[in-house]
């Protein structure tokens, strides 16, 4: 175990916790993390951009589809939403909600900029989250999250 | 770990469970592929036993399958096949298991929902660990609820009757040997599974109504309905049912829930054709040029499945022949309406008590009793959707004769569709006659009027649709398939869906199953559903049996067996699958 490396990683992820990238999700994804399943996290993280694909697509037709269906949008991004919240990618979560408002309100303008900043979101986290991997997994299993609480 | 019997000791303390909360056995339902995996690794971390489940149709299928396999329900709130809310209808009336609702919106109106639809509680995404860890409670606390409602159903309190060998209560019934002192602690599980009699009163064991008696008691219940439109009495119906161990006071307390029951089915319904429509499943109308096509296109929200699956494959729909006048003024306004799309699934229910030769049959689908009840036809697809136009529509579906006279006019109402014990004139295959009702045009209702019987449409969102029994040849059904329902809505508490009527439905399911060779039975299935959730208004189920012989949907059928099978099995065992069935309360065992 490297303990650079290791030390970069808590660096990395007491970082991204302060910016607002994640929040205590996904601290807790980590404790999650055990021996069954040791790279719990990453999996996670996998899962929830293969599955967010989908959902983001979904809105971004619906966006540029015919009139605007304000209540589907809603819904699709409800369901982006709670998506974000599995991993606690907090920033992206916010510029949802974000968007829901403007559903609400039928602002199209307002949905078409904030699903913009919610896809810009979305990939700045997993650049970050994909380095942040490659930090664990250079710092060998014991650092790769598990347990470590960073407050 | 299954909290049968045993448990029920002292609550929680029996020594089979000493290590509660660990293996308690969660079904998890959540759309999001993430989340799910998370909430299982989580789960495990707590000790439970974990199934994911990524459909709510799914969730149900599998909580049918295994009526007692589990003891708690997690699920999200916004799920693309069916609205969350719907499958916590649907689990609270068929399994009476705890439901806890996720979701990622916290405002207070969904959360009031869900507390309205029965949910144990709310939880908001992210979810916690301990948060998790806690949800044992749910299960205990509902446990305990169950054994109070027993309690105070037979009176318990301060009464000591000890009886030793056999005795005979006042009514005449005999006691099977039970030393009652220690009945208290015993009831609990035991009421399922003796054959207790009737104590001399005060004490009353508690009756648990399986689906045998409580379809027994529906037939009565219809008979006489037929007869004597406003007469229905718990003597009445104790005399037609003819079960020697049963007490007038335990009918006249069943009669009272199921009364409960239908009228809640009601207004549920009214409360859901205000807003939007009961959406039938899409009904692939497969129906072979059956005699009513009535093919309103379900709308396409598949939500809810068990809802409303109303799923008359097109034609469907029972003709019915509406002798009397009445009825067909329904029928046709049922057909008319049903043609668009669309139509919700209303039947006004026109005066009951005409004559009853009116058939409705959908092609071997009601066969409208000569009593109440009227089915009109109903449409293969249809789609709840209109709830509006249900509603005004269709007022009093049911109409409750005899004396379930409760029911509030609504818009949508259950329907109920009894089966049709008087059937005199349900034929079985009262096939769509002439006077069937046109083409989905015509259907709108979907069982029309049951004379009076609680026809209570079941408003695709509630999940009452879902037990609509229909029976597929009326043969068989005649009385069967009614009875379930009736008995489902019997005092069936929204939630705590009554075991009995499942169980009741059950067999009338299976004979329906076995008699037809529709795909009626999720149909039924759904029936029966329907009726434990919606009001129970006392309807006088003197539904005909609603054939809905094309009911094409195979995944009805599938469902619905199953379920009902379970719920019967389960009934004896494990009183988490007793569901407090109020309405049981003289612990009649399970016969």
């Amino acid at each position: 175990m490297d303990k650079n490396l290791s030390q970069r990683q808590l660096d990395m992820k007491r970082s991204l916790l302060d910016q607002g990238y994640l929040d205590e999700q996904f601290i807790q994804l980590e404790e999650l993390q055990d021996e069954d399943s040791p790279n719990f996290v990453e999996e996670m993280v996998t899962t929830f951009y293969n599955n967010s694909a989908r959902l983001l697509e979904n809105i971004e037709q619906a966006l540029v589809t015919g009139p605007i269906d304000f209540a589907k949008l809603d819904n699709y991004m409800h369901q982006f939403k709670g998506s974000s919240s599995s991993i606690g990618a907090t920033r992206v979560k916010n510029e949802c909600t974000r968007f829901r408002e403007h559903c609400t309100a039928a602002n199209a303008e307002g949905c078409i900029r904030t699903f913009l900043r919610v896809k810009q979101e979305h990939t700045i986290l997993r650049t970050k989250l994909e380095t942040y991997f490659q930090l664990a997994r250079q710092a060998g299993p014991s650092a790769s999250g598990g347990g470590a609480k960073v407050r | 770990m299954s909290f049968s019997a045993p448990l029920m000791e002292n609550g929680f303390s029996s020594p089979r469970n000493e290590s509660f909360p660990a293996g308690l056995r969660v079904l998890v339902v959540d759309d999001d592929p993430t989340w799910l995996k998370i909430l299982e690794k989580m789960l495990k971390k707590c000790s439970y036993e974990v199934t994911t489940c990524g459909l709510a149709r799914e969730a149900l299928k599998l909580l049918r399958e295994r009526k007692d396999g589990y003891d708690i329900v997690i699920s999200d709130v916004n799920m693309p096949d069916m609205d969350g809310f719907k499958l916590l209808e649907h689990v609270g009336l068929e399994m009476d298991l705890p439901v806890l609702m996720m979701s990622v919106d916290g405002e207070t109106s969904r959360v009031m929902k869900g507390v309205q639809h029965g949910a144990c509680d709310y939880l908001l995404k992210p979810i916690r660990m301990k948060e998790l860890r806690n949800i044992w409670q749910h299960v205990f606390r509902k446990k305990i609820h169950e054994i109070r409602d027993i309690e105070s159903h037979d009176s318990f309190d301060g009464i000591q009757i000890s009886i030793n060998g056999s005795d005979l209560s006042d009514d005449g019934h005999m006691f099977c040997g039970e030393d009652l002192t220690s009945v208290r602690k015993r009831k609990e599980f035991e009421n399922k599974h003796d054959d207790v009699g009737d104590h001399s009163s005060p004490k009353k064991h508690r009756v648990v109504w399986s689906v045998d008696l409580h379809q027994k008691f529906v037939k009565a219940v219809n008979q006489i309905g037929f007869d004597s439109k406003y007469e229905v009495g718990p003597k009445k119906i104790l005399d037609l049912m003819n079960v020697p161990w049963l007490t007038r006071e335990n009918v006249a307390s069943h009669l009272q829930k199921y009364r409960l029951y239908l009228s809640r089915l009601q207004k549920e319904n009214d409360l859901k054709a205000s807003f939007g429509g009961i959406k039938l499943s899409d009904l692939p109308s497969k129906d072979p040029a059956g005699s009513f096509g009535v093919q309103s296109s379900i709308s396409g929200n598949q939500n809810d499945v068990p809802n409303g699956r109303y799923q008359y494959s097109g034609e469907n729909f029972f003709a019915q022949d509406l002798d009397t006048k009445n009825h067909e003024g329904d029928l046709k306004r049922v057909v008319s309406e049903s043609t668009d799309t669309k139509s919700t699934l209303t039947a006004d229910l026109p005066d009951p008590q005409e004559t009853r030769s009116s058939q409705m049959s959908f092609d071997h689908s009601f066969a409208s009793l000569d009593s109440e009840v009227n089915y009109t036809a109903i449409p293969a697809q249809y789609s709840w959707s209109e709830a509006p136009q249900f509603k005004e529509e269709h007022k009093p579906l049911l109409q409750l004769e005899d004396g379930f006279s409760q029911l509030p006019p609504s818009g949508l109402h259950h329907i109920q569709i009894d089966p049709l014990q008087s059937a005199s004139s349900i034929t079985s295959g009262l096939s769509v006659t002439g006077r069937e009702i046109c083409g989905p045009e015509k259907i709108k209702p979907l069982y029309a009027q049951f004379n009076g019987n609680h026809v209570s449409l079941l408003s695709p969102k509630e999940s009452a649709i879902d037990s609509f029994p229909v029976q597929s040849k009326s043969h068989m059904v005649k009385h069967q398939s009614f009875e379930p329902i009736s008995t489902a809505i019997s005092g069936m508490k929204p939630q705590g869906f009554n075991l009995s009527c499942i169980t009741d439905f059950e067999s009338c399911q299976r004979n329906l199953i076995s008699a037809t060779d529709t795909t009626f039975a999720p149909f039924n299935e759904d029936l029966t559903v329907c009726w434990l959730q919606g009001d129970c208004h006392s309807m006088n189920f003197e539904l005909p049996n609603v054939e809905f012989t094309d009911y094409t949907d195979p995944g009805f059928i599938a469902e619905f067996p199953i379920y009902l099978c379970d719920t019967l099995t389960s009934d004896n065992e494990c009183p988490f699958d007793t569901p407090e069935y109020p309405i049981v309360d003289q612990g009649l065992f399970l016969s």
